[in-house]
This record gives C-alpha cells, structure tokens and sequence, in this order.
C-alpha cells in the first residue's frame, strides 16, 4: 500500500439536509444486481447444479423404464405421460435449495454489509429468489434434453411448448418464498431442507404426476383436486401434448399469485426481524 | 445538537436476554475527527457500532448521525456511512473486483462509475493483481483490506472500523493505520473500536474507554494516558553487573518513581514524554553502558483498566468470553 495519499477517496457522500430522491425501479435494479451476484455463485459452485441436471434425468429412468410397462402397458406412453409431471416435480424440489443457501449465507457478513448500505431492506432476497430463475431454467432443459433421447416428442407446437416451460419456471419462481420463509424461520440449512422436503412430498405424490387423478380415492382426489401441482402438471401436459387444459392454467397463475402474495411479505417479515 | 458533532449518542441501552450490552453509553465524534472506543472483548463495543450504522434498534437512548437519527432516519443514515466488521464481510465467491462493483451499482455509482471506482480502490489497496481471483483465496490481510474497501466504495462521511487490526501482524496494522489517516485528511469522521492503546493512541483525536456496557472514561490520549501513568522505559544492560547504575540513571530520567526490576536483567521505570528515552540514551553513551534493550511502551489494556476500575481487564474476559455481536 505505497500509493495511498495520492489516491484517497475523492467524491464524498455528503450528509446533505436535502430529501434523497431515489431513481425509479430502485428495488428492481438493486435486486437484479443482487441476482447476478447469486449467479456468479451458482456459476462457481456447479456442483450446486446436481439438483437441478442429475435429479430429473434419474427420476425420468427410473420411473419410466421400472413402472412405465406397469403403470402404463407401454414405456413410451409412459414417458409421453410422466414427463410433464417430472419436470414439475423437480423444479418445485429445485426451489428448495434457495432457503438452504440463504439460511446459510445470512449468518455471513455480506448481509451486515447489505443492510447498511441505503438500498430496499427486501433488495437481497428479491435478487436472490430472482437469481434462482437459471436453476429452474436448467431443470427444464435438462428434463427435456434427456426426454428428447429416451423417446419423448411434444405433440402440440413450438409456442404453446415454450408456454409450457415458463409456466413451471414461473411457479418455482413464486413457489421459491416458502423456502425463503423457512429459511428465516428455522435455525440449520439442514432444517430448511427437511421441512421443505415434508411439504413438497406429499404435494408431488399426491397428485397426477405419476398417475391420473381418476385413479385414485375418492377421498384423496378432493386434495389432489386443489393440489397446485395437479394444476401445474395438467397445464404442462395440455400445452405439450395437447390434452383438454380446462380450467388449469387459470388455477396454476392464481396459486402463483397466492404464493407471492402469501409467502413474499411473510418472508420479508421474518428477515427484518432476523438480525 | 452541536453543530459540528457527526455522531452523537445518548444513553444508547441495548439488551440480549440476560445480557445487558450497553447500560447508557453516550459518545461523540466532532466532523473530520477520529474517536478510538477501547474496551475489552465483551465491553459493548460491537454493539454501539452496530446501533450507530444502523443494524440493531436500541432499546433506549438515541443516536445520531449527522443529525438524522438512525431509528426513524435509518436510510439517510445509511447513504452517508461505511462499516467495515471484524469479520470481513465481503462475498467469498465474488471476486475482489466483482464485489466491489456490486456495491458501486447498489451505491447508484452506474456501470462506468462503479467500474472507476472498483479499479481506484484496488489499485489503492494493493489488490490489483488479486483483483480476478474469488476473495475466499485471499489471505487475513487481504481479506480486511478488501473489506475496508468495499466499505469505501461510496466516498462516506463517517466510516465505522470494527476492530479493523484484530488479528493482523505489526506491518499489516501499520498500513491500515495509515489508510485511516489519510481518510481523515480527506475530510472523513471515523469511530474506530480497539482493544489497543496503543492503536487508540496512534488514531485517536479523543478516546472513549468502554467495559460492562458502560463508558468508565473519555479523554484526549493525552489525558488519558496522563491518568494512567504515561509510558514505561524499559532497558536491558548488556552486562548485568551494570543493572545498579542504570537503574540509577532510570530514576533519574523518570518521572520520579524508582526504576524497578520487572523481568531478569530488565528495569523499568515510568515516564512522562518521549524525551526520557533520548536523554537516556545520552546518559548511557556517557556513563559508558550498553544496552541490548531500549524501548518505550504505553500502558496495556490491562494496565489501563487498572488503573481506571482498580481490576484487569483479561480477569474479565474468563467471565464474559464473547463479545455480543448478535
């Protein structure tokens, strides 16, 4: 440190009596500079990704090649069926992993440092739930990528396909504020997996993920009826292969919203109160 | 509020649990000055800083800095302080450029602007070269230095340092001594927390001395050390057959008190200035004496606690192991 008086801080921030007067999108900017602080960390750390890339190419082998002449008389007719349901199912576990990491992280200085600066409290966590968009991105390429090789083709078309896909990265992106929740709620990233893991469960068996609704009870079809999941996995497999939608993409954006509106302000809450 | 106080605190209580942090601390930092805040580990120090940037509400008292009141005026207060922890608090996987871009674009610095002052930054902290590597490959010093930095990224007023020389060697402490003079020449008001004396003594404009929560002193260095008992010479003869006569000159150049044996062949003796070690040297060139050992130290955090509260302060630290950091 030879240079030092030659370069010391030139532009001070002054303590003006002025009110300040936040640019617009203040929350939207910072938190995307957040988010691209969370991708350089995943970009570090790919063996973070295993979830995301490994889990739906083992589930879709498994399910399809051990059940599929069972459950379905055919394999391929299987995968046709389950592929929808995987890809939900895995990127709705994928959202798990942000309250594992921010439990962790938020014990470290960097969030002492974050709340000091003069940016939006929340600013964080958005960028942290909104960095996590390439993970559910990954799981949904990579599900189609190994579908592809084993057999599965969309019947419907490019756009309603593409539609397909943003819809289940849209629920993992909302359904991500639960694990958030979690993570501020419990004490070890441990914990944040264990809870989440009991309430993801039974949501993904609990509903026409592997099997068709009608198959089931009675009395379990009344929860796999409200299930967001079922709603999801109908959607994905009606704008993939081009089964009746009914009412399900509808049901999907409005458990969304009910995700955001429920768990983001919870989440929020519990992180003011953290530290 | 006096005009020119930047910060200002006002019987500031703060409890965790059982644990009564701070009992009503006040402190004040005139614009452009430094406060050393000393104390043991456990005093409060931790506390009181993250209270005054913002982190932690008080239970009682107020606090202020530069008039607006880090309760209500949380994110004015925020716009015009730096704080750098004892534990860096810096992205580990980030790069030392890439964190420091960060929070140039959190700080509205804009791209090119957040780019700028990364580079300055770096090149200022003798980062450059490290500047592309993940900040968890970075040694302690580097590690504090960048962290010192990242607090610097938006030019602040008032800068908080978190015992910002824990656990650095000697050379290391005496850069960071310097980067905090020079921002104090750049017009910045600093509250530093330390465990050192003589930290406090080489920083400090005024000195506030903290244990249990509560400020036991507050004095110039001077005046501090004054009350204390000033420095101690300590000498080593080369020959111990010689320890009488220098003996006889240490009482001599004292401050009036016998010069005492406090280690095998070392004596010691109090001063009052810094002159006592010159004219020592004089006096043993003269008598024809030499010496292996000549040195002249301020008094010790234990020594000063002493002093003031009539026990040690490591006594202390056996009962009260952690600081409260929360």
């Amino acid at each position: 440190m030879s240079t030092l008086t030659d370069t010391a801080p030139t532009r001070s921030r002054a303590l003006s009596n002025s009110a300040p007067n936040p640019r617009p999108f203040r929350l939207l900017r910072h938190s995307l500079a957040l988010a691209k602080r969370s991708l350089i960390k995943t970009w570090r750390t790919p063996e973070a990704l295993i979830d995301v890339t490994l889990q739906p190419v083992l589930f879709l082998i498994i399910f399809v090649y051990v059940f599929g002449g069972a459950v379905a008389g055919s394999t391929h007719d299987y995968l046709q069926f389950l592929l929808p349901g995987i890809l939900a199912q895995t990127i709705a576990t994928g959202a798990i992993a942000i309250g594992v990491n921010l439990n962790t992280d938020i014990a470290k200085g960097i969030f002492d440092r974050f709340r000091s600066l003069p940016i939006p409290r929340s600013a964080p966590l958005v960028g942290a739930v909104l960095g996590d968009v390439v993970r559910y991105v990954i799981v949904t390429v990579s599900t189609l990528a190994i579908g592809y090789v084993m057999g599965f083709r969309i019947e419907t078309d490019l756009f309603r396909a593409i539609a397909g896909c943003l819809l289940a990265v849209l629920f993992a992106l909302c359904l991500s504020w639960l694990p958030v929740l979690v993570s501020m709620k419990v004490r070890t990233p441990g914990a944040v997996q264990g809870v989440m893991f009991a309430l993801i469960m039974p949501l993904s068996f609990a509903s026409n993920v592997f099997v068709g609704a009608n198959t089931l009870p009675g009395w379990m079809q009344a929860f796999v009826n409200v299930n967001p999941m079922t709603h999801l996995v109908a959607s994905v497999r009606g704008l993939f292969l081009g089964t009746p939608l009914g009412n399900h993409v509808w049901w999907t954006l409005a458990w969304c919203a009910g995700f955001v509106v429920l768990f983001m302000p919870l989440a929020l809450r519990a992180y003011r109160k953290k530290l | 509020m006096t005009a020119d106080l930047v910060i200002e605190a006002e019987g500031l209580v703060k409890t965790f649990g059982k644990t009564r942090a701070l009992q009503g601390v006040d402190l004040a930092v005139p614009r452009g000055t430094v406060l050393g805040v000393l104390g043991p580990n456990g005093a409060g120090k931790t506390t009181a800083v993250r209270i005054l940037s913002t982190l932690l509400t008080p239970d009682g008292g107020t606090a202020r800095i530069g008039g607006f009141d880090v309760v209500r005026d949380a994110e004015r207060v925020r716009q015009s302080i730096g704080l750098t922890g004892q534990y860096a608090s810096v992205d580990e996987d980030l790069t030392g450029r890439q964190n420091l871009e960060l929070f140039g674009t959190l700080l509205e610095l804009g791209r090119t602007g957040a780019r700028r002052r990364a580079a300055e930054l770096l090149d200022w902290f003798d980062l450059t070269d490290a500047a592309n590597r993940p900040a968890k490959t970075y040694s302690g010093g580097m590690r504090r230095r960048l962290d010192l930095a990242a607090s610097l990224v938006g030019s602040p007023d008032v800068i908080f340092l978190d015992e910002p020389t824990t656990g650095l060697d000697p050379a290391k402490r005496e850069d960071m001594w310097d980067v905090v003079r020079s921002l104090v020449a750049n017009g910045s008001t600093v509250l530093l927390t330390t465990q050192y004396l003589e930290e406090a003594d080489a920083l400090a404009d005024a000195i506030t001395v903290i244990d249990h929560g509560r400020v036991i002193a507050h004095d110039t260095p001077e005046g501090l050390k004054r009350v204390v008992g000033g420095q101690t010479l300590e000498v080593r003869p080369s020959d111990p057959a010689q320890l009488p006569r220098t003996a006889e000159i240490l009482t001599q150049v004292g401050s009036g008190a016998q010069a005492d044996e406090i280690r095998k062949g070392v004596l010691a003796v109090p001063v009052t200035d810094d002159a006592a070690l010159t004219e020592s040297v004089a006096r043993f060139a003269t008598a024809g004496i030499a010496v292996t050992e000549l040195s002249l130290h301020l008094p010790s955090l234990d020594e000063v606690f002493f002093t003031l509260t009539g026990r040690t302060a490591s006594e202390d630290d056996t009962t009260r192991p952690t600081e409260v950091a929360a």
